[in-house]
């Protein structure tokens, strides 16, 4: 169980990013945060990360506070991040250092076959398509067997089918251990069509605006009646979310249709 | 040796066809060739030198202490480079007077070097050293700070710990700067060899510059000029060589020609 207690994010230049936020993620649960740009989202996904401390409130697992990045923690970021210097089966593995070498390449094989890379796994990374880079990403937080697993954007710089067949994928990921996955996006489509729940996000300081746990049935066809329903309900939610920013911050809820 | 071998011919064409033209403006009497000798006479001058053993002795004396700079100049300037690099405090401490250090002359060290440590072997080697040290001190130290943050945090949120990160992150992220660097303070190695032998030394081929100054054989200089583009050419290679294998994954330019 993931447990944000009144949880907030001051930077060093003064900018409140998250303001007295509380959310519970239960175990297996698949959780989509959306909001507009500059809205904390990204933040709230490094803050459980361990990668930057809270200013306030906790952040717990299981009972325990997250003072810094943990093992049963995964994060996928936006942008791929492979080391270029490595190939693609030793940057899967960059998480397992300490694991014999047999174990960490065994574990390395079965989750490139899990994304569908076996026969990229010598390659560099230069050789990659951008959908192929991040596949990769993903097997190097999965082979780690995360409990949590977070996900920044991780699809947004892709190609429209593209993203469609890493979301499927990611749900058959998910099915294999089920852990937690908190989905952070500014596409609504992606948000309905993976989670049991999303959270609206509002920005300046970020504050839960609205929760909507959208009781459709998977796999989740994205032209049904029902899919369109929460998905202009949900629109209209961001629209509401939506405050003007400071200057280069402003979000417009259309261009993320 | 496929990839290297198409493009050598072109290089020498040059000086063939530079030295031809001269063997036959000198053979044809339109210069006599006492000043600048025509390249069968240098090549007589190196025969000589090369028959009586003395070129052998030259070019080893030059070689060593070359060598033995550029050790020691690789070996401090990497220690530095990477401590400043890797610790602020190191860096706001020891920069500043490096940078003001750096920007003395060579040449003025000279006096210094030789009232400190004599005329021999140990002055000779340390100049060097200071010409190699630098390139690869700055090199280093930039190359580092500039690592892409986004991968550092990679290495984060696997708890990857100060020498892992230096390893496994760092120091790869910096290795084609580093390379280049390396190059170029060899490249200042054989430079700075030549002002420590100019100003005293018994051998080496910088003394048989002085020495065919001091004779009156333009043909002895330039056949240690000769020498020194050779010598500096094949050892850039031999490193260009040498650390190529370690740059493969780069994306560059290189990789498509």
């Amino acid at each position: 169980m993931l447990v944000l207690d009144d949880v907030t994010k001051r930077y060093d230049n003064g900018q409140l990013a998250l303001d007295s936020l509380s959310l519970s993620v239960a175990p297996g649960e698949i959780l989509a945060v959306v909001g507009g740009s500059g809205c904390g989202k990204s933040t709230l996904l490094r803050l459980i990360a361990g990668l930057e401390p809270v200013s306030g409130g906790t952040i717990m697992i299981d009972g325990q506070r997250i003072l810094g990045p943990r093992p049963e923690i995964g994060l996928v970021f936006q942008e791929p991040r492979l080391m270029a210097w490595l190939t693609v089966a030793d940057n899967a593995g960059l998480g397992l250092l300490d694991l014999p070498a047999d174990e960490r390449q065994g574990r390395v094989r079965d989750a490139l076959a899990r994304v569908g890379l076996s026969e990229a796994a010598g390659r560099w990374p230069r050789e990659l398509s951008g959908g192929m880079a991040q596949r990769v990403a993903l097997a190097r937080a999965l082979v780690g067997r995360p409990q949590i697993l977070l996900l920044d954007e991780p699809f947004s710089a892709l190609d429209a089918l593209t993203r469609a067949d890493l979301q499927d994928h990611l749900l058959d990921l998910w099915d294999d251990n089920r852990p937690t996955l908190i989905l952070v996006t500014h596409d609504i489509d992606e948000a309905l069509t993976l989670a049991d729940r999303v959270v609206v996000l509002k920005g300046n300081p970020g504050r839960i605006q609205t929760e909507v746990s959208p009781p459709l049935a998977r796999p989740r066809e994205r032209t049904g009646a029902e899919f369109q329903h929460w998905r202009a309900r949900l629109l209209a939610e961001l629209q509401h979310s939506f405050v003007p920013g400071r200057k280069g911050e402003e979000f417009h809820p259309a261009a993320a249709i | 040796m496929r990839k290297i071998w198409p493009h050598r011919p072109l290089g020498l064409l040059l000086p063939l066809l530079l030295a031809g033209g001269w063997e036959l403006a000198v053979a044809f009497g339109w210069s006599n060739g006492r000043l600048l000798p025509p390249p069968s006479r240098l090549l007589g001058s190196l025969a000589s030198l090369a028959e009586r053993g003395d070129l052998w002795d030259h070019i080893l004396a030059t070689v060593a202490r070359v060598a033995a700079g550029f050790g020691l100049g690789v070996l401090t300037g990497t220690l530095m480079g990477a401590l400043t690099g890797v610790s602020p405090l190191a860096r706001r401490l020891i920069d500043p007077m490096l940078q003001a250090v750096r920007n003395v002359p060579s040449i003025a060290w000279v006096p210094l070097f030789i009232l400190w440590f004599g005329i021999f072997e140990t002055s000779k080697v340390l100049l060097i050293a200071i010409g190699v040290f630098f390139p690869i001190y700055l090199s280093l130290s930039d190359a580092i700070l500039g690592v892409d943050r986004k991968l550092v945090e990679v290495g984060r949120m696997f708890r990857f710990g100060r020498l892992r990160m230096v390893r496994r992150i760092l120091l790869p992220a910096t290795l084609p700067a580093y390379v280049t660097s390396l190059r170029a303070g060899l490249g200042l190695g054989w430079m700075f060899v030549v002002a420590a032998e100019v100003m005293g030394a018994s051998e080496g081929l910088g003394f048989l510059l002085v020495d065919g100054q001091m004779t009156g054989a333009p043909s002895v200089i330039l056949a240690s000029i000769v020498c020194f583009a050779i010598l500096g050419k094949a050892s850039d290679s031999l490193l260009a060589l040498a650390t190529d294998p370690l740059l493969r994954w780069q994306d560059g330019f290189k990789t498509m020609t």
